[in-house]
């Protein structure tokens, strides 16, 4: 059993209208990192919101740990296993101190509240916010919300989170920060990842990439797989990242060069 | 001289108050294409905001044209249509319930006539790249986000200025929605030579598109010069946690394991031929791959 499966999703928003997904079969599983990558209403949103039960789909099945989502009683379980993290940080955060904003969904659990502590800290800890826990949100970089936002989702002891382009308001210094801590959650807490994302450079970072266009999903693979069809990733209205860019077109000039995603590599294979 | 700011200190009064910006000194010429850089808090917005007066400065003045634009003689009015200002989500702020009333709001305030009001509608929407038939009776929120943001900017050229700020204007496009933004900028600058102000925290498209790159950290300009004498100046924009552009990067890695190259390059087709030249010169002093 994955830790996600759909099968033969689709979605509308409104009957009539075209559907936002058409037929969706994807499996993820426990441990992964998958990049989500599309155009602007390919469906990569609807797509994350059927993880965590905001939306279930008209037809076809999601399975979390082979709970349904279809069924209403299971939607407190899967919402405790896959974590939600959005792209305005500040629509996510509701306490007027950091500490209590962690705490928020271990509380509504009805924990002890020396578990909750230990679990607000633990989570603070991972994130790199550790010491921040009497700081009101709104003072914190966006990047530092960000990480607040998915230390209230380690505190709930998840699976699985699913951010959807959780960089896209932040800075160059809030984007690393973010997309190391979903690195290292994913290395060495075993979280599955599903990253959302427009930047490619971001998709890189995952083990498999999943190209969204019109409600289906056109091709996975990893990274390298993905960023050589250029054709597809034209067509799917994205780009390559700007080293797999400089890459091919030295590669067009009959330089004989491997696969690289990273500058370091890039460069490493020209000398 | 077009714009010129003096002595700038802008503080913003709250309890514990901030200094936004600490001895800022600039001056803009007609026709340049500047590109703005730095972190969330360096000062950014509040300096593009007191460029059309929606901030006025705690100290210091701001001139457009040699005038005093926050003195008694000079109406902002004037100043706000001239300098237009496109800020972050300009969506957000999209109210109406057509998109050719949204576009129009900013002429029927300037008071121009019934007919001259659909020309610059018209006009505006073309530029953003949107048909004017097709689109101009259509509720703006039942569009998609790319082309909501396309709207809200055609209500800023709808007043026809002469300098356009636009703060992270490319934030959450997707890749397609980005490239055909930096389109309509590269033709707003080069063809109808309006004066562009960009702030972007992509170092590749300020790299590409600005004559002038200045960099800001913590209310100053501590930065400024031509994309190839910024982005050179590789420690100091560390020391800033600014990272280069991915081009640039591979140049500079490449030259510090003693490939010949240039690295004040930020096209991928002259990077590529700069690559390719350094190679085969390198090639003919030795056998295989140089380095």
């Amino acid at each position: 059993m994955s830790q996600i499966e759909m099968q033969g999703v689709e979605f509308s928003y409104r009957a009539q209208q075209d559907k936002a997904l058409a037929g969706i079969d994807l499996k993820v599983e426990k441990g992964e990192f998958i990049a989500v990558i599309g155009a602007n209403g390919s469906g990569k949103s609807t797509l994350a919101k059927m993880m965590n039960v905001l939306l279930v789909p008209d037809k076809g099945s999601v399975t979390i740990n082979g709970l349904t989502t279809s069924d209403p009683d299971n939607i407190w379980q899967i919402r405790q296993q896959v974590g939600m993290v959005f792209q305005n940080p500040d629509n996510q955060l509701v306490a007027t101190l950091v500490e209590d904003d962690v705490a928020f969904g271990p509380e509504n659990l009805a924990l002890p509240t020396e578990v909750i502590r230990q679990r607000v800290d633990q989570a603070l800890k991972t994130v790199g916010m550790d010491g921040y826990q009497s700081h009101p949100p709104h003072k914190l970089s966006g990047g530092q919300k960000q990480r607040v936002a998915i230390a209230g989702i380690l505190a709930m002891l998840p699976d699985c989170i699913v951010l959807d382009e959780p960089t896209a308001m932040l800075d160059p210094m809030g984007r690393k920060e973010v997309l190391e801590t979903i690195s290292r959650l994913n290395r060495e807490e075993n979280i599955t990842v599903v990253l959302i994302t427009h930047f490619m450079e971001e998709a890189g970072l995952a083990d498999r990439v999943v190209i969204m266009q019109e409600g289906r999903i056109r091709k996975t693979g990893s990274p390298r797989e993905i960023f050589r069809d250029t054709g597809l990733i034209a067509e799917a209205g994205l780009d390559v990242p700007e080293v797999v860019a400089l890459a091919n077109q030295l590669r067009q000039q009959g330089l004989s060069l491997p696969e690289v995603m990273t500058a370091d590599e890039l460069v490493d294979s020209l000398c | 001289m077009l714009i010129e700011l003096k002595d700038i200190r802008h503080i913003y009064q709250l309890d514990d108050p901030v200094v936004a910006l600490d001895g800022v000194n600039l001056e803009i010429e007609r026709g340049e294409f500047l590109g703005l850089i730095g972190h969330t808090g360096s000062g950014k917005s509040t300096l593009v905001q007191l460029l059309n007066g929606l901030l006025k400065p705690s100290e210091g003045q701001v001139f457009f044209e040699g005038r005093d634009i926050n003195s008694q003689e000079v109406e902002l009015k004037e100043i706000r249509r001239r300098v237009g200002l496109v800020f972050q989500y300009p969506e957000h702020q999209l109210f109406e319930e057509t998109v050719a009333r949204d576009i129009a709001f900013g002429p029927k305030n300037a008071g121009l006539s019934e007919e001259e009001i659909e020309n610059r509608v018209r006009e505006a929407l073309e530029l953003v790249g949107l048909d004017y038939e097709s689109f101009k009776d259509r509720s703006p929120f039942n569009l998609s986000g790319g082309q909501q943001r396309r709207i809200a900017i055609a209500g800023v050229l709808a007043l026809k200025p002469e300098v356009l700020i636009l703060d992270e204007p490319m934030a959450g496009l997707d890749p397609a929605g980005r490239r055909k933004l930096l389109e309509l900028l590269i033709h707003l600058h080069r063809e109808l030579e309006i004066t562009v102000i960009l702030i972007s925290h992509r170092m590749e498209e300020i790299a590409r598109l600005a004559d002038r790159v200045l960099v800001m950290d913590r209310g100053k300009i501590v930065l400024q010069g031509r994309p190839a004498e910024v982005f050179t100046e590789r420690e100091r924009l560390k020391e800033i946690d600014l990272d280069l552009p991915v081009v640039t990067d591979i140049l500079k890695k490449l030259e510090e394991k003693g490939l010949k190259v240039r690295t004040d390059i930020f096209a991928l087709e002259e990077a590529r031929d700069e690559i390719l030249s350094a190679l085969e010169k390198q090639s003919q002093f030795r056998e295989s791959r140089p380095c």
